[in-house]
């Protein structure tokens, strides 16, 4: 098990490979679709990003809201292909980390082997369960989008597992094969 | 004609949506302990005792299974001697999405197509209406998350395509969905009627038990090889490979036009949320 610490360095993840497990434990932020397409608008317009890019981990996640008394709702990965027109831009920026499920493309993976980042899998459909790792949440950036808005999260022991490393490894590509019959 | 009134229909359906969110079903959990039994990956079987312990926390703290808590669904069979009074029944299962959605705190997922601007409460519903003959009111509600609908798709086969047509599109489109809908998965296909219909049968054969075999014969035995197939493709839960792809398939098949073998494929992903109201 390895650990991280956000923000990260480029040397933390180009230490990683494909099949480690790791657990996250600081800062991390969320954003989906609608807020990735408002990050690349401000950077296309030269305008400051709501936190600092350069080292930091994005979990593509819309939590069910926060009942009184707890930080969050549910809180598991969404698919991530629907990110991948806009996760490139964002990884030239200093990216280090994406959390999400599913298979990312090839533009999304060539970027990550050219400037240091990696695709981070965490169990769709376990909501329930990764909430547990959040300990704080707190809207930052694009409140109207609600469940789409930029939190920011402190996190504790969030379990994931290194789907992409910085070497062009892809752990969903060589698992399957392992187990495919004919 | 037997009467039954809006509020009682409303808030019935409001705490059946509620529970469905929390509370995986008896079917879903048994599969995943015989999946956990079968599955040979270390990995899967990790992820698949992730599954069992999320069910097991959502239920005890009221925390949603997953997330993403669906648009609603419902599928609806009214006799033809039964008269809702005071209000529309349609009303009715829209209301009580908007207050479950809310007061549960669950996840609001509905949007304007282009603005994306979400409507606010979850509302409107999808509704599917059969009249029956009789008094009684029989509503299914399903709670369908984007991610596994967005791997769903619907073809028109040649009749010529046969069977084999059949569990070639269903696998392949399996085979391209890998880790995106949440395996393990269950497959929902609907074969025959119209190119509308055969989306609103597939989605309905979701309804059913995991585990229960199509009463035809010659359907429970295709189900039984999609499945078999479906399995040998090696995705495995979460995707990280292994030999539980999927948890089941299910199969509802319905006469088609001369010309034509329409097949839809609907995924549902391992948070199999759906509820049955009876009134």
């Amino acid at each position: 098990m390895k650990i991280l610490k956000p923000p990260l360095k480029r040397e933390d993840v180009e230490a990683l490979e494909a099949g480690d497990k790791v657990l996250i434990t600081g800062t991390i932020y969320t954003g989906r679709d609608a807020a990735h397409k408002r990050l690349v608008d401000l950077l296309d317009s030269n305008k400051p990003l709501p936190f600092e890019i350069n080292g930091s981990v994005i979990f593509y996640v819309g939590p069910t809201p926060s009942p009184p008394g707890r930080p969050i709702g549910a809180a598991g990965p969404t698919t991530s292909y629907r990110m991948d027109a806009y996760a490139p831009r964002l990884i030239e920026k200093g990216l280090r980390g994406m959390i999400g499920k599913g298979p990312r493309d090839a533009n999304v993976k060539e970027a990550m082997k050219k400037y240091g980042s990696v695709y981070l899998g965490a169990t769709g459909g376990a909501g329930a369960l990764m909430a547990q790792a959040v300990k704080k949440a707190e809207v930052i950036a694009f409140d109207d989008l609600g469940p789409e808005a930029i939190r920011k999260l402190e996190v504790v022991d969030f379990p994931v597992i290194v789907i992409n490393d910085t070497k062009g490894n892809d752990l969903y590509i060589e698992n399957v094969k392992k187990y495919k019959k004919g | 004609m037997r009467s039954i009134s809006f509020n009682t229909v409303k808030k019935k359906v409001k705490a059946a949506i509620m529970d469905a969110a929390f509370i995986a079903g008896d079917d879903l959990m048994a599969s995943f302990r015989r999946a956990l039994a079968e599955e040979e990956s270390p990995l899967g079987k990790e992820i698949l005792n992730q599954l069992l312990e999320n069910a097991e926390i959502a239920k005890d703290k009221r925390i949603p299974l997953c997330q993403d808590t669906g648009l609603a669904i419902f599928f609806v069979e009214i006799g033809d001697e039964v008269k809702i009074k005071g209000g529309l029944l349609t009303d009715a299962l829209n209301e009580a999405t908007k207050e479950a959605y809310g007061d549960a705190y669950l996840r609001k997922s509905a949007c304007n197509c282009f603005t994306r601007k979400n409507t606010g409460d979850n509302t409107p519903a999808i509704v599917h209406y059969d009249i029956v003959k009789g008094d009684k009111l029989k509503i299914v509600f399903c709670a369908k998350g984007g991610g596994s609908e967005n791997m769903s798709r619907v073809t028109m086969l040649k009749p010529s395509d046969g069977r084999k047509g059949i569990e070639d599109f269903v696998v392949q489109r399996v085979w391209e969905a890998q880790a995106n809908p949440c395996p393990p998965i269950i497959v929902g296909v609907g074969i025959g009627g119209t190119f509308e219909r055969a989306a609103i049968i597939a989605k309905k054969s979701l309804l059913a038990p995991i585990g229960k075999r199509n009463s035809d014969p010659e359907l429970a035995e295709m189900e039984e090889s999609m499945l078999r197939k479906i399995n040998d493709l090696g995705i495995g839960p979460g995707g990280l490979g292994g030999r539980i792809t999927a948890l089941d398939v299910k199969i509802i098949m319905e006469p088609c036009h001369i010309a034509s073998l329409p097949l839809a494929v609907n995924i549902n992903c391992h948070s199999s949320r759906h509820a049955e109201i009876d009134f």
